[in-house]
């Protein structure tokens, strides 16, 4: 099934995307774009990026690059279309093994995290690490579209300005978008492509930028 | 053989009375329950008696195969009481009576028709005891399993979903928890084998034995019946909880804990 609506489909697109207790979203996201989400907590932010990752049952439809999301085998989907959960888990002992292959010396660096942190056990990271680890790992994917629930929510200023930076340059070098939930106005009116605000059930626009 | 006299009965259910005084003097608040599972045993085991007395007498296969079907339903039931997660509606019986009437009766049939071999292969005073401990462990080993699985679903789904997340296909995202469910389930009658006739007498040699049995023939019955109930066991552990976990996940390999139902107080 593809979307014979758009000459030029966006790369991921949102018709009549329906969750409990949530008015029907339609969404567009062009390549190079950070789009972002604020509004309060239980407004349906988390799930909505639920939805669109495929991990919640919904109604409606999802596309990315013309293609349904029916199409892709679920696994394909979400490595194309990556979530990252505000909290992030971790099943082995330590943060290597949970990457296929280890991320080099300079990625590390890059968010301020020391590439000894790879060899500890995962509890005795910060969460501040641990989140930061997630979001390499989610990128070691390389996903088209990233699903972003609060990506700086625990860490230091320093730190979340090397993430924001990371992310938009993933974005802007690989075509790809992110769809952003933050609870940052000042992150919002940075970085924020487009700012949609989610109230009373509804996805409304936002004042950013 | 020495017969019990309802007097010899008797003495026996004084002694369960003195310890439900005693449960009671220490306020377990356990002496009701006990009381209650003392009278169910013994209404239950007399009515047993009662229709394999009758069974004997009859010995037709329909009603073989209908005395085993009623047992197969009360172990079936016994394994959804003892979930504190089971899924709703229809899997949560199904799912452990299908895969202990696979495994069980596979196994018995195996052992009848093959080892044992009475004349006719259905013969009750064989068929029935020797179901009826395939049964009851195999189902111990099946609650066990699914309850740890649905139970670890339910703990981990932020794990399972971050794995699910990666693009782990649902069989990865859950491979750790269905290990540790399978061995959860096996790990009684493992330890039950390697214990035998060291640390306990098994139940059934023993009342071989009481009923005259030599020792030796008693022993082969019990090494028999231990390893058929080794490998109904594993079966029927191995088999619920592979349909389990994947009921576990929709087509969309999506993680569906809504299939499961409100867990019940514990008791």
């Amino acid at each position: 099934m593809t979307d014979a609506t758009q000459v030029n489909p966006p790369l991921l697109r949102l018709a009549g995307v329906r969750l409990d207790g949530l008015e029907p979203v339609d969404l567009a996201l062009a390549p190079g774009e950070l789009v972002f989400i604020t509004g309060p907590s239980g407004a349906g932010k988390t799930r909505l990026l639920r939805a669109v990752a495929d991990l919640d049952p919904h109604e409606g439809d999802i596309w990315l690059e013309g293609n349904h999301c029916d199409t892709f085998v679920p696994c394909d989907w979400r490595r194309r279309v990556g979530w990252l959960p505000t909290e992030s888990h971790w099943w082995a002992r330590s943060a290597a093994d949970h990457f296929a292959g280890v991320p080099d010396d300079a990625a590390l660096r890059n968010l301020n995290l020391e590439p000894v942190l790879m060899k500890r056990p995962v509890e005795q990271l910060s969460t501040g690490e641990r989140q930061r680890l997630a979001l390499l790992r989610l990128m070691a994917n390389v996903p088209r579209v990233m699903l972003l629930d609060e990506p700086t929510a625990s860490l230091d200023n320093g730190a979340a300005s090397r993430v924001e930076s990371l992310i938009r340059t993933y974005v802007k070098e690989s075509q790809g978008a992110a769809l952003w939930v933050s609870h940052d106005a000042g992150q919002t009116g940075r970085l924020a492509s487009r700012h949609f605000r989610m109230h009373q059930g509804r996805l409304e626009a936002g004042d950013h930028p | 053989m020495i017969q019990l006299s309802p007097l010899d009965l008797a003495l026996a259910a004084l002694l369960v009375c003195l310890s439900a005084a005693l449960t009671h003097a220490l306020r377990l608040a356990t002496a009701g329950r006990l009381l209650i599972s003392a009278g169910r045993a013994f209404v239950q085991l007399l009515v047993v008696g009662l229709l394999l007395k009758l069974l004997f007498e009859q010995a037709g296969i329909a009603w073989v195969m209908a005395f085993a079907l009623v047992m197969l339903a009360i172990a079936g039931y016994e394994i959804h009481a003892r979930q504190h997660r089971a899924f709703a509606g229809g899997w949560g019986y199904g799912i452990g009576t299908v895969a202990m009437f696979l495994s069980s009766f596979t196994v018995t049939f195996l052992a009848l028709a093959v080892i044992v071999n009475p004349d006719p292969w259905y013969t009750p005073q064989y068929a029935i005891p020797l179901l009826g401990m395939l049964l009851g462990n195999t189902m111990t080993g099946i609650a066990i399993a699914l309850d740890r699985l649905t139970q670890s679903a339910h703990d981990k789904r932020g794990i399972i979903e971050a794995r699910l997340s990666l693009g782990q296909s649902w069989r990865d995202a859950i491979s750790d928890i269905r290990a540790d469910s399978m061995r959860a389930g096996m790990i009684p009658t493992i330890n039950a084998m390697a214990a035998a006739g060291v640390v306990s007498l098994p139940g059934m040699m023993t009342g071989q034995i009481l009923a005259g049995t030599p020792p030796l023939e008693a022993v082969k019955y019990q090494i028999m019946i231990l390893f058929m109930i080794a490998a109904g066991t594993i079966f029927g552990t191995i088999g619920a909880i592979w349909a389990a976990s994947r009921r576990l996940f929709d087509p969309r390999e999506r993680l569906r804990l809504d299939r499961l139902s409100i867990p019940q107080e514990r008791s």
